[in-house]
Protein backbone atom coordinates (compact mmCIF):
# COMPACT_ATOMS: atom_id res chain seq x y z
CA UNK A 1 0.00 0.00 0.00
CA UNK A 2 1.26 3.42 -0.84
CA UNK A 3 1.63 5.30 2.75
CA UNK A 4 1.60 8.71 1.56
CA UNK A 5 -1.74 9.94 2.01
CA UNK A 6 -5.46 8.66 2.59
CA UNK A 7 -7.33 5.48 3.56
CA UNK A 8 -4.17 3.21 3.76
CA UNK A 9 -5.26 1.30 6.87
CA UNK A 10 -8.53 0.36 5.25
CA UNK A 11 -6.42 -1.00 2.32
CA UNK A 12 -4.01 -3.05 4.45
CA UNK A 13 -7.03 -4.81 6.32
CA UNK A 14 -8.72 -5.21 2.97
CA UNK A 15 -5.66 -6.95 1.62
CA UNK A 16 -4.69 -8.96 4.81
CA UNK A 17 -7.91 -10.34 4.63
CA UNK A 18 -7.85 -11.27 0.91
CA UNK A 19 -4.62 -12.50 1.12
CA UNK A 20 -5.47 -14.60 4.32
CA UNK A 21 -2.15 -16.76 4.93
CA UNK A 22 -0.80 -16.40 1.70
CA UNK A 23 1.00 -12.78 1.87
CA UNK A 24 1.96 -10.11 3.54
CA UNK A 25 0.45 -6.41 3.21
CA UNK A 26 2.14 -3.56 4.92
CA UNK A 27 2.29 0.35 3.75
CA UNK A 28 5.10 1.58 1.78
CA UNK A 29 7.10 5.32 1.41
CA UNK A 30 10.13 4.97 -0.72
CA UNK A 31 11.32 4.27 -3.72
CA UNK A 32 13.58 1.35 -2.18
CA UNK A 33 10.51 -0.09 -0.58
CA UNK A 34 8.36 -0.45 -4.28
CA UNK A 35 11.11 -2.33 -5.71
CA UNK A 36 10.75 -4.70 -3.13
CA UNK A 37 6.91 -5.72 -3.16
CA UNK A 38 4.90 -7.97 -5.45
CA UNK A 39 2.42 -5.89 -6.46
CA UNK A 40 1.31 -2.39 -5.04
CA UNK A 41 -2.42 -0.66 -4.03
CA UNK A 42 -2.40 2.91 -4.46
CA UNK A 43 -5.34 4.06 -2.21
CA UNK A 44 -8.01 6.69 -2.25
CA UNK A 45 -7.33 10.00 -0.87
CA UNK A 46 -5.77 13.77 -2.93
CA UNK A 47 -4.62 12.93 -5.83
CA UNK A 48 -3.28 16.73 -5.60
CA UNK A 49 -1.49 15.38 -2.46
CA UNK A 50 -0.71 11.94 -2.77
CA UNK A 51 1.60 12.99 -6.15
CA UNK A 52 3.54 15.46 -5.80
CA UNK A 53 4.39 14.50 -1.87
CA UNK A 54 5.10 10.54 -3.00
CA UNK A 55 7.41 12.07 -6.13
CA UNK A 56 9.70 13.46 -2.93
CA UNK A 57 10.43 10.21 -2.21
CA UNK A 58 10.97 9.03 -5.82
CA UNK A 59 8.31 6.43 -5.33
CA UNK A 60 5.81 7.34 -8.88
CA UNK A 61 9.48 6.62 -10.75
CA UNK A 62 10.00 3.87 -9.08
CA UNK A 63 6.09 2.74 -9.81
CA UNK A 64 6.45 3.40 -13.36
CA UNK A 65 10.19 1.72 -13.82
CA UNK A 66 9.00 -1.58 -11.94
CA UNK A 67 6.02 -1.93 -13.91
CA UNK A 68 7.48 -1.24 -17.28
CA UNK A 69 10.45 -3.70 -16.62
CA UNK A 70 8.42 -6.37 -14.83
CA UNK A 71 4.98 -5.34 -15.18
CA UNK A 72 4.39 -4.94 -11.32
CA UNK A 73 0.64 -5.37 -10.54
CA UNK A 74 -0.91 -2.19 -9.53
CA UNK A 75 -4.48 -1.52 -8.15
CA UNK A 76 -5.20 2.15 -8.59
CA UNK A 77 -8.69 3.26 -6.33
CA UNK A 78 -10.08 6.78 -7.09
CA UNK A 79 -7.32 9.04 -6.46
CA UNK A 80 -5.17 6.05 -7.24
CA UNK A 81 -6.63 5.51 -10.76
CA UNK A 82 -6.02 9.83 -11.05
CA UNK A 83 -2.66 9.37 -10.45
CA UNK A 84 -2.41 5.89 -13.22
CA UNK A 85 -4.41 7.48 -15.56
CA UNK A 86 -3.30 9.37 -18.98
CA UNK A 87 -4.43 12.54 -18.19
CA UNK A 88 -6.59 13.87 -15.26
CA UNK A 89 -8.55 16.99 -15.77
CA UNK A 90 -11.05 18.26 -13.16
CA UNK A 91 -15.05 18.75 -13.78
CA UNK A 92 -15.30 22.41 -12.84
CA UNK A 93 -11.33 23.29 -12.65
CA UNK A 94 -9.48 21.66 -15.63
CA UNK A 95 -6.28 20.43 -16.59
CA UNK A 96 -4.48 19.03 -13.15
CA UNK A 97 -0.74 18.19 -12.27
CA UNK A 98 0.91 15.68 -14.36
CA UNK A 99 0.30 11.82 -14.41
CA UNK A 100 2.13 8.53 -14.28
CA UNK A 101 0.46 7.44 -17.52
CA UNK A 102 0.23 3.58 -17.03
CA UNK A 103 -3.15 3.43 -17.69
CA UNK A 104 -4.05 4.76 -21.64
CA UNK A 105 -7.41 6.22 -20.16
CA UNK A 106 -7.96 10.11 -19.62
CA UNK A 107 -9.79 10.76 -16.60
CA UNK A 108 -12.32 13.54 -15.00
CA UNK A 109 -12.03 14.06 -11.87
CA UNK A 110 -14.82 14.70 -9.34
CA UNK A 111 -16.99 13.55 -12.05
CA UNK A 112 -20.35 12.99 -10.17
CA UNK A 113 -19.61 16.41 -8.21
CA UNK A 114 -19.10 17.42 -4.92
CA UNK A 115 -19.64 15.05 -1.91
CA UNK A 116 -23.12 15.77 -1.74
CA UNK A 117 -23.49 13.77 -4.68
CA UNK A 118 -21.53 10.97 -3.69
CA UNK A 119 -23.24 7.31 -3.26
CA UNK A 120 -23.12 4.02 -2.72
CA UNK A 121 -23.84 1.58 -5.49
CA UNK A 122 -23.94 -2.10 -6.78
CA UNK A 123 -21.13 -2.74 -8.79
CA UNK A 124 -20.65 -6.10 -10.29
CA UNK A 125 -16.85 -7.41 -12.25
CA UNK A 126 -17.65 -10.17 -13.65
CA UNK A 127 -14.20 -10.34 -15.07
CA UNK A 128 -12.88 -10.68 -11.90
CA UNK A 129 -15.14 -13.09 -10.58
CA UNK A 130 -17.11 -10.45 -8.81
CA UNK A 131 -21.00 -10.67 -8.67
CA UNK A 132 -21.89 -7.88 -6.59
CA UNK A 133 -20.17 -5.37 -4.25
CA UNK A 134 -21.02 -2.25 -2.51
CA UNK A 135 -18.81 0.00 -4.27
CA UNK A 136 -18.41 3.31 -2.23
CA UNK A 137 -18.16 6.58 -4.67
CA UNK A 138 -17.26 9.80 -2.80
CA UNK A 139 -16.15 12.88 -4.88
CA UNK A 140 -15.65 9.80 -7.86
CA UNK A 141 -13.73 10.61 -10.86
CA UNK A 142 -14.75 8.40 -13.69
CA UNK A 143 -13.02 7.30 -17.14
CA UNK A 144 -13.88 9.18 -20.49
CA UNK A 145 -12.08 7.47 -22.60
CA UNK A 146 -10.47 4.45 -22.74
CA UNK A 147 -8.13 2.94 -25.78
CA UNK A 148 -8.75 -0.16 -27.15
CA UNK A 149 -5.91 -2.26 -25.20
CA UNK A 150 -8.22 -1.28 -22.08
CA UNK A 151 -10.74 -3.53 -20.96
CA UNK A 152 -13.51 -2.58 -19.12
CA UNK A 153 -14.29 -4.00 -16.03
CA UNK A 154 -17.81 -2.38 -14.60
CA UNK A 155 -19.97 0.34 -16.24
CA UNK A 156 -22.53 2.58 -14.19
CA UNK A 157 -24.91 3.48 -16.59
CA UNK A 158 -22.95 4.67 -19.76
CA UNK A 159 -19.66 5.69 -16.86
CA UNK A 160 -16.70 3.72 -17.34
CA UNK A 161 -16.08 3.23 -13.62
CA UNK A 162 -13.21 0.25 -13.64
CA UNK A 163 -10.46 -0.74 -16.11
CA UNK A 164 -7.51 -3.10 -16.53
CA UNK A 165 -5.20 -3.02 -19.06
CA UNK A 166 -2.00 -5.54 -18.42
CA UNK A 167 -1.31 -6.20 -14.72
CA UNK A 168 -2.74 -2.69 -14.41
CA UNK A 169 -6.20 -2.23 -12.46
CA UNK A 170 -8.07 0.91 -12.11
CA UNK A 171 -11.02 1.69 -10.32
CA UNK A 172 -13.39 5.06 -9.79
CA UNK A 173 -14.67 4.16 -6.40
CA UNK A 174 -13.88 2.45 -2.86
CA UNK A 175 -13.89 -1.57 -2.85
CA UNK A 176 -12.09 -1.43 0.81
CA UNK A 177 -14.29 0.61 2.41
CA UNK A 178 -17.09 -2.18 2.35
CA UNK A 179 -15.21 -5.54 2.16
CA UNK A 180 -12.49 -7.44 0.25
CA UNK A 181 -13.90 -8.71 -2.70
CA UNK A 182 -11.74 -6.99 -5.22
CA UNK A 183 -8.72 -6.87 -3.52
CA UNK A 184 -9.52 -10.95 -3.41
CA UNK A 185 -9.19 -10.38 -6.90
CA UNK A 186 -6.45 -8.68 -7.20
CA UNK A 187 -4.49 -11.00 -4.85
CA UNK A 188 -5.44 -13.40 -8.03
CA UNK A 189 -4.10 -11.10 -10.29
CA UNK A 190 -0.89 -11.41 -8.89
CA UNK A 191 -0.94 -14.88 -7.86
CA UNK A 192 -1.72 -15.40 -12.25
CA UNK A 193 1.41 -13.09 -12.60
CA UNK A 194 4.33 -14.32 -10.21
CA UNK B 1 -14.30 -2.28 6.23
CA UNK B 2 -14.61 1.21 8.23
CA UNK B 3 -16.62 0.60 11.45
CA UNK B 4 -20.48 1.78 10.62
CA UNK B 5 -22.88 3.31 13.81
CA UNK B 6 -24.24 0.18 15.57
CA UNK B 7 -28.21 2.04 15.37
CA UNK B 8 -28.75 2.93 12.07
CA UNK B 9 -30.00 6.53 11.52
CA UNK B 10 -30.33 9.37 9.33
CA UNK B 11 -32.19 9.49 5.96
CA UNK B 12 -30.63 8.55 3.13
CA UNK B 13 -31.57 9.47 -0.31
CA UNK B 14 -32.05 6.57 -3.00
CA UNK B 15 -32.13 7.04 -7.37
CA UNK B 16 -31.83 5.08 -9.57
CA UNK B 17 -29.68 2.30 -7.68
CA UNK B 18 -27.50 4.75 -5.86
CA UNK B 19 -27.96 6.05 -2.16
CA UNK B 20 -26.65 9.23 -0.79
CA UNK B 21 -26.36 10.19 2.37
CA UNK B 22 -25.16 6.74 3.93
CA UNK B 23 -22.59 6.55 6.89
CA UNK B 24 -20.53 4.33 4.84
CA UNK B 25 -20.49 7.31 2.31
CA UNK B 26 -20.64 10.22 4.99
CA UNK B 27 -17.60 8.17 7.37
CA UNK B 28 -15.76 7.42 4.07
CA UNK B 29 -15.36 10.93 3.26
CA UNK B 30 -13.23 11.59 6.28
CA UNK B 31 -10.88 8.71 5.60
CA UNK B 32 -9.80 10.30 2.25
CA UNK B 33 -8.73 13.22 4.35
CA UNK B 34 -6.18 10.65 6.98
CA UNK B 35 -3.11 11.61 7.12
CA UNK B 36 -3.60 15.30 5.70
CA UNK B 37 -3.80 18.45 6.47
CA UNK B 38 -6.84 20.95 6.37
CA UNK B 39 -6.00 24.35 6.29
CA UNK B 40 -8.28 27.51 7.00
CA UNK B 41 -8.50 29.86 4.57
CA UNK B 42 -10.24 33.50 3.92
CA UNK B 43 -9.64 33.86 0.25
CA UNK B 44 -9.38 32.52 -2.99
CA UNK B 45 -6.31 33.11 -2.58
CA UNK B 46 -5.12 31.21 0.72
CA UNK B 47 -7.53 28.32 -0.45
CA UNK B 48 -5.17 28.10 -3.81
CA UNK B 49 -1.88 28.45 -1.63
CA UNK B 50 -2.94 25.35 1.05
CA UNK B 51 -3.95 23.20 -2.36
CA UNK B 52 -0.22 23.78 -3.84
CA UNK B 53 1.12 23.24 -0.58
CA UNK B 54 -0.50 19.73 -0.76
CA UNK B 55 -3.45 20.52 1.38
CA UNK B 56 -6.44 17.77 1.22
CA UNK B 57 -8.89 20.44 2.12
CA UNK B 58 -9.64 23.79 2.98
CA UNK B 59 -11.83 25.32 5.43
CA UNK B 60 -13.34 28.78 4.73
CA UNK B 61 -14.36 30.98 7.14
CA UNK B 62 -14.88 34.80 7.48
CA UNK B 63 -12.06 35.33 9.77
CA UNK B 64 -9.23 33.08 11.41
CA UNK B 65 -9.28 32.31 14.85
CA UNK B 66 -7.34 34.79 16.12
CA UNK B 67 -8.94 37.52 14.23
CA UNK B 68 -11.76 35.99 16.09
CA UNK B 69 -9.96 36.33 19.24
CA UNK B 70 -8.83 39.83 18.67
CA UNK B 71 -12.09 41.15 17.26
CA UNK B 72 -14.78 40.03 19.79
CA UNK B 73 -18.41 40.63 19.09
CA UNK B 74 -19.99 37.61 17.06
CA UNK B 75 -17.97 35.25 14.71
CA UNK B 76 -20.79 33.76 12.40
CA UNK B 77 -20.50 31.41 9.02
CA UNK B 78 -18.41 32.91 6.10
CA UNK B 79 -20.32 34.41 3.11
CA UNK B 80 -22.02 32.46 0.74
CA UNK B 81 -19.57 34.09 -1.80
CA UNK B 82 -16.26 33.95 -0.78
CA UNK B 83 -17.23 30.23 -0.14
CA UNK B 84 -18.62 29.70 -3.96
CA UNK B 85 -15.57 31.26 -5.36
CA UNK B 86 -13.76 29.13 -3.50
CA UNK B 87 -15.02 25.93 -4.68
CA UNK B 88 -14.62 27.26 -8.15
CA UNK B 89 -11.00 27.80 -7.70
CA UNK B 90 -9.87 24.61 -5.78
CA UNK B 91 -10.24 20.74 -6.88
CA UNK B 92 -9.60 19.66 -3.37
CA UNK B 93 -13.01 19.48 -0.90
CA UNK B 94 -14.31 22.55 0.74
CA UNK B 95 -15.43 23.00 4.14
CA UNK B 96 -17.21 25.32 6.38
CA UNK B 97 -17.52 26.35 9.38
CA UNK B 98 -21.45 27.17 11.05
CA UNK B 99 -22.40 28.09 14.65
CA UNK B 100 -22.74 25.27 17.12
CA UNK B 101 -26.40 23.75 16.87
CA UNK B 102 -27.54 26.57 14.15
CA UNK B 103 -29.82 24.26 12.24
CA UNK B 104 -30.58 26.81 9.64
CA UNK B 105 -26.96 28.12 9.10
CA UNK B 106 -25.50 24.80 8.75
CA UNK B 107 -28.59 24.08 6.35
CA UNK B 108 -27.56 27.23 4.38
CA UNK B 109 -23.69 25.55 3.64
CA UNK B 110 -25.45 22.35 2.77
CA UNK B 111 -27.10 24.06 0.21
CA UNK B 112 -24.49 25.75 -1.08
CA UNK B 113 -22.31 22.57 -1.56
CA UNK B 114 -19.98 22.66 0.83
CA UNK B 115 -17.78 18.61 0.97
CA UNK B 116 -18.45 18.74 4.74
CA UNK B 117 -19.59 21.23 7.74
CA UNK B 118 -17.51 21.93 10.76
CA UNK B 119 -20.13 22.73 13.55
CA UNK B 120 -17.35 24.51 15.66
CA UNK B 121 -16.41 26.13 18.83
CA UNK B 122 -14.67 28.84 16.74
CA UNK B 123 -17.84 30.66 15.94
CA UNK B 124 -19.97 32.07 18.80
CA UNK B 125 -22.57 29.19 19.81
CA UNK B 126 -26.25 29.60 18.58
CA UNK B 127 -27.41 26.80 21.27
CA UNK B 128 -25.15 26.08 24.08
CA UNK B 129 -27.24 23.17 25.13
CA UNK B 130 -28.25 21.49 21.99
CA UNK B 131 -25.59 20.43 18.70
CA UNK B 132 -27.09 20.06 15.49
CA UNK B 133 -28.55 16.51 14.74
CA UNK B 134 -26.23 15.91 12.18
CA UNK B 135 -27.68 12.09 11.23
CA UNK B 136 -30.09 13.45 8.66
CA UNK B 137 -27.58 15.79 6.78
CA UNK B 138 -26.54 14.11 3.59
CA UNK B 139 -23.45 16.38 3.66
CA UNK B 140 -20.70 15.27 6.77
CA UNK B 141 -20.37 16.99 9.68
CA UNK B 142 -16.80 17.49 11.96
CA UNK B 143 -16.85 18.30 15.46
CA UNK B 144 -14.59 18.90 17.92
CA UNK B 145 -13.90 17.17 21.10
CA UNK B 146 -11.64 17.67 24.60
CA UNK B 147 -12.45 13.92 25.96
CA UNK B 148 -14.17 10.77 25.13
CA UNK B 149 -17.50 11.39 26.44
CA UNK B 150 -17.64 14.79 24.45
CA UNK B 151 -16.49 12.85 21.09
CA UNK B 152 -19.13 10.02 21.47
CA UNK B 153 -21.49 12.54 22.22
CA UNK B 154 -20.92 14.06 18.83
CA UNK B 155 -21.06 10.75 16.65
CA UNK B 156 -24.30 9.46 18.58
CA UNK B 157 -25.86 13.30 17.23
CA UNK B 158 -24.38 11.88 13.35
CA UNK B 159 -20.84 13.49 13.42
CA UNK B 160 -19.26 12.00 10.67
CA UNK B 161 -15.57 12.84 11.93
CA UNK B 162 -13.99 14.15 15.28
CA UNK B 163 -11.35 16.29 16.08
CA UNK B 164 -9.65 17.55 19.23
CA UNK B 165 -11.11 21.75 20.19
CA UNK B 166 -7.40 22.71 21.34
CA UNK B 167 -7.42 26.02 21.92
CA UNK B 168 -7.81 27.58 18.49
CA UNK B 169 -6.09 31.14 17.42
CA UNK B 170 -3.51 30.70 20.10
CA UNK B 171 -0.66 28.64 18.52
CA UNK B 172 -0.64 27.23 21.19
CA UNK B 173 -0.53 23.07 21.25
CA UNK B 174 -0.80 22.07 24.81
CA UNK B 175 -4.18 21.84 24.60
CA UNK B 176 -4.56 19.93 21.60
CA UNK B 177 -1.91 17.42 23.04
CA UNK B 178 -3.72 17.34 26.37
CA UNK B 179 -6.87 16.82 24.40
CA UNK B 180 -5.63 13.80 22.40
CA UNK B 181 -4.30 12.39 25.28
CA UNK B 182 -7.06 12.41 27.62
CA UNK B 183 -9.34 10.45 24.34
CA UNK B 184 -6.54 8.04 24.30
CA UNK B 185 -6.14 7.00 27.79
CA UNK B 186 -10.15 6.50 28.23
CA UNK B 187 -10.55 4.58 25.51
CA UNK B 188 -7.68 2.96 26.82
CA UNK B 189 -9.41 2.02 30.35
CA UNK B 190 -12.68 1.41 28.32
CA UNK B 191 -10.79 -1.23 26.51
CA UNK B 192 -9.32 -2.97 29.76
CA UNK B 193 -12.65 -3.11 31.30
CA UNK B 194 -14.23 -4.59 27.90
CA UNK B 195 -11.02 -7.05 27.64
CA UNK B 196 -12.39 -8.13 31.42
CA UNK B 197 -15.78 -8.85 30.20
CA UNK B 198 -17.32 -6.93 32.76
CA UNK B 199 -20.26 -5.95 31.15
CA UNK B 200 -21.92 -4.04 34.56
CA UNK B 201 -18.59 -1.91 34.70
CA UNK B 202 -18.96 -1.00 30.83
CA UNK B 203 -22.43 -0.22 30.79
CA UNK B 204 -21.58 2.55 34.25
CA UNK B 205 -18.64 3.80 32.10
CA UNK B 206 -20.72 4.56 29.18
CA UNK B 207 -23.64 6.22 31.88
CA UNK B 208 -20.44 7.95 33.09
CA UNK B 209 -19.63 9.18 29.18
CA UNK B 210 -22.89 10.22 28.50
CA UNK B 211 -23.47 8.12 25.72
CA UNK B 212 -24.94 5.11 24.51
CA UNK B 213 -23.65 1.39 25.82
CA UNK B 214 -23.54 0.37 22.25
CA UNK B 215 -21.50 3.01 20.82
CA UNK B 216 -18.53 2.86 23.96
CA UNK B 217 -18.86 -1.53 23.66
CA UNK B 218 -17.91 -0.54 19.39
CA UNK B 219 -15.30 1.75 20.41
CA UNK B 220 -13.66 -0.49 22.99
CA UNK B 221 -13.69 -3.13 20.63
CA UNK B 222 -11.97 -1.09 18.38
CA UNK B 223 -9.93 0.38 20.57
CA UNK B 224 -9.98 4.02 18.87
CA UNK B 225 -13.12 6.25 18.05
CA UNK B 226 -15.03 4.86 15.34
CA UNK B 227 -14.84 8.07 13.25
CA UNK B 228 -11.79 9.22 11.56
CA UNK B 229 -10.37 11.92 14.50
CA UNK B 230 -7.85 14.49 13.17
CA UNK B 231 -5.80 17.20 15.55
CA UNK B 232 -6.60 20.63 15.92
CA UNK B 233 -6.27 23.70 17.85
CA UNK B 234 -3.17 25.84 17.84
CA UNK B 235 -1.13 23.69 15.56
CA UNK B 236 1.61 26.31 14.01
CA UNK B 237 4.98 24.34 13.03
CA UNK B 238 5.78 21.27 11.56
CA UNK B 239 7.25 19.24 14.98
CA UNK B 240 3.80 20.51 16.17
CA UNK B 241 1.98 18.45 13.23
CA UNK B 242 4.49 15.08 13.78
CA UNK B 243 3.72 15.17 17.51
CA UNK B 244 0.12 14.96 17.42
CA UNK B 245 0.41 12.47 14.64
CA UNK B 246 2.36 10.20 16.69
CA UNK B 247 0.27 10.35 19.39
CA UNK B 248 -2.48 8.64 16.83
CA UNK B 249 -4.05 11.41 15.49
CA UNK B 250 -5.61 10.48 11.76
CA UNK B 251 -4.41 13.80 10.29
CA UNK B 252 -4.34 17.53 11.26
CA UNK B 253 -6.57 21.11 11.22
CA UNK B 254 -4.38 24.33 10.63
CA UNK B 255 -6.02 27.08 11.32
CA UNK B 256 -4.14 30.61 12.35
CA UNK B 257 -0.55 28.94 12.71
CA UNK B 258 -0.41 29.04 8.70
CA UNK B 259 -1.86 32.55 7.12
CA UNK B 260 -0.98 34.11 10.69
CA UNK B 261 2.78 33.46 9.78
CA UNK B 262 4.95 35.76 7.53
CA UNK B 263 5.95 32.85 5.68
CA UNK B 264 2.72 31.29 5.06
CA UNK B 265 3.34 29.09 1.70
CA UNK B 266 6.46 27.69 3.19
CA UNK B 267 4.75 27.03 6.20
CA UNK B 268 2.27 25.41 4.72
CA UNK B 269 4.20 23.11 2.72
CA UNK B 270 6.45 22.33 6.05
CA UNK B 271 3.73 21.19 7.81
CA UNK B 272 2.40 19.00 5.03
CA UNK B 273 5.56 17.56 4.65
CA UNK B 274 5.91 16.83 8.48
CA UNK B 275 2.48 15.23 8.79
CA UNK B 276 3.09 12.81 5.38
CA UNK B 277 6.34 11.53 6.59
CA UNK B 278 6.12 12.08 10.84
CA UNK B 279 7.42 9.08 11.04
CA UNK B 280 10.85 9.88 9.19
CA UNK B 281 13.27 12.18 11.42
CA UNK B 282 15.09 13.54 8.88
CA UNK B 283 12.16 14.44 6.89
CA UNK B 284 10.45 16.46 9.83
CA UNK B 285 13.97 18.61 10.88
CA UNK B 286 13.85 19.14 7.28
CA UNK B 287 10.27 20.49 7.34
CA UNK B 288 10.76 22.50 10.25
CA UNK B 289 14.48 24.25 8.54
CA UNK B 290 11.88 25.37 5.85
CA UNK B 291 10.14 27.30 8.48
CA UNK B 292 11.78 30.59 10.39
CA UNK B 293 10.18 30.64 14.37
CA UNK B 294 10.89 34.18 13.77
CA UNK B 295 7.47 34.15 11.54
CA UNK B 296 5.77 31.84 13.78
CA UNK B 297 2.61 33.41 15.32
CA UNK B 298 2.65 34.69 18.31
CA UNK B 299 1.65 32.22 21.07
CA UNK B 300 -0.90 32.86 23.62
CA UNK B 301 -0.09 31.34 27.02
CA UNK B 302 -3.80 29.66 27.90
CA UNK B 303 -3.82 30.83 31.33
CA UNK B 304 -4.45 33.83 30.38
CA UNK B 305 -7.11 34.13 27.87
CA UNK B 306 -10.27 35.95 28.18
CA UNK B 307 -12.25 33.81 26.13
CA UNK B 308 -11.87 29.74 26.03
CA UNK B 309 -12.79 28.77 22.88
CA UNK B 310 -12.85 24.93 24.25
CA UNK B 311 -15.23 25.50 27.13
CA UNK B 312 -18.00 26.31 24.07
CA UNK B 313 -20.79 23.68 23.21
CA UNK B 314 -20.92 20.80 24.67
CA UNK B 315 -23.29 21.59 28.05
CA UNK B 316 -24.65 18.61 28.16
Amino acid sequence: MLGTQGDVAENVAASRKALGGSGSAAPVWSAAEIDRVDALVIPGGESTTIGPLSELNGVLRAVQRRVESDAMPVLGICAGLVLLARSARDRVVGPGNETLGLLDVDVERNSFGRQSRSFEAAVSMPELGIREIVGAFIRAPTILRADSGVSILAKLGSKIVAVRQGPIIGVAFHPELAGAELHAGFASTIRASA
Amino acid sequence: MIPLPPVRRGKPVSQDGTTRGTPLIKRGFAHMLKGGVVMDVTTVEQAQIAEKAGAVSVMVLDKLPSDVRKAGGVARTASIKVISEIMESVTIPVMAKCRIGHVSEAQVLASADVDMIDESEVLTPADEKHHIWKWDHVTPFVNGARSLGEALRRIEEGASMIRTKGEPGTGNVAEAITHIKAVNAEIRQIGAVHADGDRQALIRASRELGASYELVEQTAELGRLPVVNFAAGGIATPADAAYLMSLGCDGIFVGSGIFKAEDALERAKAVVLATTYWRDEARVMEAQKMIDERSSIVGLDIASLEMRMQDRGDAS
